[in-house]
């Protein structure tokens, strides 16, 4: 049977997958709506900045990250001078990887939405008087809707599925980074084969409904 | 359409080709796979090279916890040394039919400190375990790591285990930790001296508390020969090498006890 750190593990993983996925929504729709729109040449290289998790190995990100976040590197530095402290170590830190790394998985649902719905459903609005913000959330956001729950489900899954970031700058401290993947590797490192198993097939399972519902309702989606 | 043809033919020619160029290297001069303990990487990657150059023979190394690669080798990977960081990882590997007893030797016996890469904070008592004012304190899990064992057992011993453990960062291995201190992302941690002495036998930066050796069970560090490289005459050859004079200055240099 899991015991209480497993619990403690699970809870905090789903506390952070649930922080991730209010603060990407947050930072990735107008991101997504930027890059759905613009016709500027810096499309290109922001497209290719968010998508970079995508490519690169948790390694890199999270070796970066340990020098950048530390009290000698730049982020830091700033963070220190402010008197927040530094970020390694902290679930505020492993919040703020998540989000870097997650990033694509929100932006680019989003951003297809937006692009698939077209120039004209915005100009209408406008023709009618909407002031553009107000537009945004009764005209686009409502049509992009599907585009929203793929993004939220994909953000808040991959998050859950973070390891080697975490690994990296978390420390592995209970309650606070020490997260189920973590905690996985940790039994099967030590050899504690049963308790690994009820979490790594917890996530296996869970994995497979959260995907099974996002598949099941894109053919809803066809249909209709 | 052509075009897009063409490279298509090009990414799959490319894609082969990478192929075949890996294939080449396992038909080469004897090649001794070696798992390696972390605390061990920069002195085994000098007694390598220097084997290499007398011997002709690569040493493939491999460096993670001890506890990690004997799970390994027990899955079946086809490590043929092993380099470890104890005695009761070969111990178990007799046991379990997968190393070759007789092999076996201690080949160094390893030191732990504390250490920050800030000089000022580790005092030459540790006094600091008792009354620093620090955040986090880097430690290589006990469970998977003796350096992390063995600074459990310090803490312990001196009775502020209870304190520090909420500071505790937790690395997967002793290179983790030397990582999160050398980064300042923990003011202190215990790391072995081979990780931060330098080629004068000195530690060249930050502050360090060599830990008394009564403090701690003794860090002895055995070599054995596995049962997939029992019958290469390169992976023996590798096994001795490690008592030769020059393997044993290398060793002693980064300020390791040799046994007797």
């Amino acid at each position: 049977m899991p015991n209480a750190e497993d619990l403690q593990a699970v809870l905090l993983t789903l506390r952070l997958a649930a922080t991730v996925t209010v603060l990407l929504l947050l930072i990735g729709t107008p991101i997504a709506w930027w890059l759905a729109r613009t016709r500027s040449w810096l499309k290109g290289p922001v497209g290719a900045l968010v998508s970079l998790p995508l490519v690169l190995p948790p390694t890199v990100i999270g070796f970066y990250m340990l020098l950048a976040m530390g009290p000698w590197g730049p982020i830091g530095r700033l963070f220190n001078t402010l008197g927040w402290g530094t970020l390694p170590f902290t679930f505020t830190g492993i919040v703020v990887a998540s989000v870097f790394y997650s990033m694509p998985f929100v932006v680019q649902p989003i951003q297809n939405a937006f692009e698939a719905m077209g120039d004209r459903p915005m100009e209408v609005a406008a023709t009618l008087g909407a002031p553009p913000l107000a537009a945004f959330f009764t005209v686009a956001v409502p049509l992009a809707r599907s585009g929203f729950v793929t993004a939220a489900i994909l953000g808040f899954a991959h998050t859950i599925g973070e390891f080697g970031v975490v690994l990296m700058i978390g420390g592995n401290i209970p309650g606070k980074t020490r997260l189920i993947s973590v905690q996985i590797y940790d039994h099967v490192e030590a050899m504690e084969y049963g308790r690994a198993h009820w979490l790594a097939a917890g996530m296996l399972i869970f994995s497979f409904l959260v995907l099974l519902a996002l598949y099941s309702r894109r053919k809803d989606r066809i249909d209709v | 359409m052509f075009q897009e043809r063409r490279s298509v033919v090009a990414l799959y020619g490319m894609l082969v080709g990478a192929m075949l160029l890996g294939i080449p290297q396992s038909t080469r001069a004897a090649e001794i796979q070696v798992a390696v303990a972390a605390n061990f990487t920069a002195p085994m990657q000098k007694i390598a090279a220097e084997f290499e150059a007398e011997t002709g023979h690569k040493a493939v190394l491999a460096f993670g916890t001890v506890g990690k690669f004997y799970s390994q080798m027990k899955a079946g990977a086809p490590f043929e040394v092993l380099v470890s960081s104890d005695r009761e990882t070969p111990d178990a590997l007799v046991r379990d039919g997968l190393a070759i007893g007789e092999t076996r030797f201690t080949y160094a016996i390893g030191k732990l400190t504390l250490w920050s890469a800030t000089p000022g904070v580790v005092d030459d008592k540790g006094e600091v375990l008792r009354t620093g004012s620090y955040r986090h304190l880097a430690l290589a899990n006990p469970k998977l790591a003796v350096y992390g064992a063995a600074g459990q057992v310090v803490m312990k011993k001196l009775g502020v285990w209870e304190a520090i453990e909420p500071k505790l960062v937790t690395a997967e291995n002793i290179s983790q930790a030397y990582q999160f201190v050398a980064s300042g992302n923990a003011e202190l941690g215990f790391v072995a001296f081979s990780q931060i002495v330098g080629p004068d036998g000195k530690v060249a930066n930050g502050s360090t508390w060599m830990v008394p050796a009564d403090l701690y069970p003794q860090l002895a560090q055995d070599v054995i020969l596995l049962a997939p490289g029992k019958d290469s005459a390169a992976a023996k050859d590798l096994v001795d090498h490690l008592r030769s004079d020059k393997a044993r200055a290398i060793i002693r240099s980064y300020g390791y006890d040799l046994p007797n």
